[in-house]
């Protein structure tokens, strides 16, 4: 019974679960991607420390600055998603007359930026000080030392937890079905709505979910091992020809 | 004229004093060692000169300027080279690019003309084989090799080396040390504080013993080796020979 009424549900709508899935992913890649790079500037903001070259007036300037994004991190980790996107999409529809999907997209990518932030900041802050003495000890200034130095380290250091989110965000789009998303909850709730088949209709949900992000973690596992490939680390002692050797055919043909 | 000359600075780290008013200078072309006990302030003194510390009180004159009235800190510091205990290596590149990004991106050279400077100096240091070779897979002592080619790569006028073999296992030493040699040979002025005693009697025109915070003494290695003015001196070198 169970089986033949959940083979029922997928032949008559397994076209809306797809629209589904790809709405769902639509918003949870778009979203941990904007994020991402409004993790790295404000996580980066916050993160830089300016010395005794600084004007005064940058050092109100970064103070100020650095209040209003605590302010932006404090409020979105504080308050629950649904109530960020029914509030963000009514506040702004007057304004700007969104659709509902821009307006989840808007509210998860702020949302996840408020987390990446954080992230990426104890990403800068587990990159060796020496790192970044030896760049200004070259002449570099502050903000090629973050970009050339310490964010390319930080992000390597922060990817598990930036992969994190982005199954966090395939998982917690479904809440963006307050504001009427045709995302993968929504779907699964119209489909328990005319069927009466609440059961099935909602493991079948789970099962997609659970499928989605198991993929994604196999695709993040594979990019951080790709990441870690270009290090081969050997004994710092290790200098005899045949580790040399291994050295140089791991890392690709060095010189001769 | 002293290429750096410095007066009475002071520098306390909370309510340490490390520094209680040093008086140093260095003439162009001079290598000269510090030496002291760990704590004893040789390594804050060395990195006052490229303001990676800033002393609270007293002047640094180096090129003739007074650094720590100069706001184009970053330009100064290219003209100053820094050698690290630790290497600080940047290890999201490789060798080749640890010696070409800092020039591309502070002289604001050519990629071709930093390369071709990058990989002179690389075979300067011995390490041309590996300039495609991540840098988590060398030795310490060719870490230290990569971290002086770098720093050379800036066309530094003086260069800062801050215990650059403390890091190493014994049998690595001697590759750094040499290629120090070699740039003190070619008259570059240096500055390093080391443990090494043997190599800073050898390579130095000048040794200054540094004790809690003040220059006890400063002179020609013969005079600090063989017969030191200062019993503190004295006292130093007998537990190390």
């Amino acid at each position: 019974m169970f089986i033949s009424n959940i083979l029922k549900i997928f032949r008559t709508y397994g076209t809306s679960l797809l629209l589904g899935v790809r709405t769902t992913l639509l918003v949870a890649i778009t979203g941990t991607l904007a994020g991402l790079v409004i993790g790295l500037i404000v996580g980066g903001i916050r993160a830089i420390r300016l010395d005794f070259t600084a004007s005064n007036a940058s050092r109100i300037t970064k103070k100020i600055v650095d209040g209003i994004l605590n302010v932006y991190i404090g409020i979105f980790r504080g308050t629950p998603m649904m109530v960020q996107a029914l509030f963000i999409y009514y506040l702004l529809l007057d304004l700007i007359h969104w659709t509902y999907l821009q307006a989840a997209i808007v509210v998860i990518s702020i949302n996840t930026g408020a987390y990446m932030a954080e992230i990426i900041r104890s990403g800068i802050q587990s990159v060796d000080e020496g790192q970044r003495e030896a760049a200004r000890a070259l002449g570099m200034s502050n903000s090629q030392t973050m970009m050339e130095v310490i964010l390319p380290q930080a992000i390597k250091n922060a990817f598990p937890a930036v992969g994190n989110e982005f199954i966090v965000n395939i998982k917690d789009s479904s809440v963006l079905m307050i504001i009427s998303i045709t995302e993968l909850m929504f779907q699964a709730k119209s489909i328990a709505g005319s069927t009466f088949l609440f059961t099935e209709t909602y493991f079948i949900e789970a099962v997609i979910y659970f499928i989605l992000t198991t993929i994604a973690s196999i695709v993040l596992n594979a990019i951080e091992r790709h990441m870690d490939n270009g290090n081969v680390s050997l004994p710092m002692s290790d200098t005899n020809p045949a580790s040399m050797n291994l050295a140089y055919h791991q890392t690709g043909k060095a010189g001769k | 004229m002293a290429l750096v000359e410095i007066r009475n600075i002071h520098k306390n780290f909370g309510t340490l004093e490390v520094l209680k008013g040093i008086d140093f200078s260095v003439d162009e072309g001079e290598v000269v060692c510090l030496i002291g006990r760990s704590g004893s302030g040789k390594s804050t003194m060395l990195r006052c000169i490229n303001l990676l510390e800033i002393p609270d009180s007293g002047e640094i004159r180096v090129f003739g300027e007074n650094i720590l009235e100069n706001r184009d800190v970053n330009s100064y510091r290219a003209k100053v080279g820094m050698c690290f205990q630790q290497f600080n290596l940047f290890t999201n590149m490789n060798v080749l690019e640890n010696c070409v990004r800092p020039q591309i991106k502070v002289l604001k050279r050519t990629r071709k003309e930093a390369e071709k400077k990058a990989l002179q100096l690389l075979a300067k240091v011995g390490m041309l084989d590996f300039s495609r070779a991540s840098v988590n897979t060398l030795s310490g002592g060719q870490k230290q090799r990569v971290a002086i080619a770098r720093a050379l790569c800036m066309d530094p006028k003086l260069m800062l080396f801050d215990e650059p073999t403390s890091a190493l296992d014994p049998e690595m030493v001697q590759e750094v040390l040499n290629v120090m040699r070699e740039l003190a040979a070619e008259g570059l002025t240096m500055i390093i504080v080391t443990h090494e005693m043997r190599f800073a009697r050898e390579v130095s025109d000048r040794i200054v013993f540094v004790d809690d915070g003040i220059i006890v003494e400063d002179d020609k290695p013969e005079v600090i080796f063989t017969r030191p003015k200062s019993p503190r001196t004295a006292e130093f070198l007998r537990a190390f020979m």
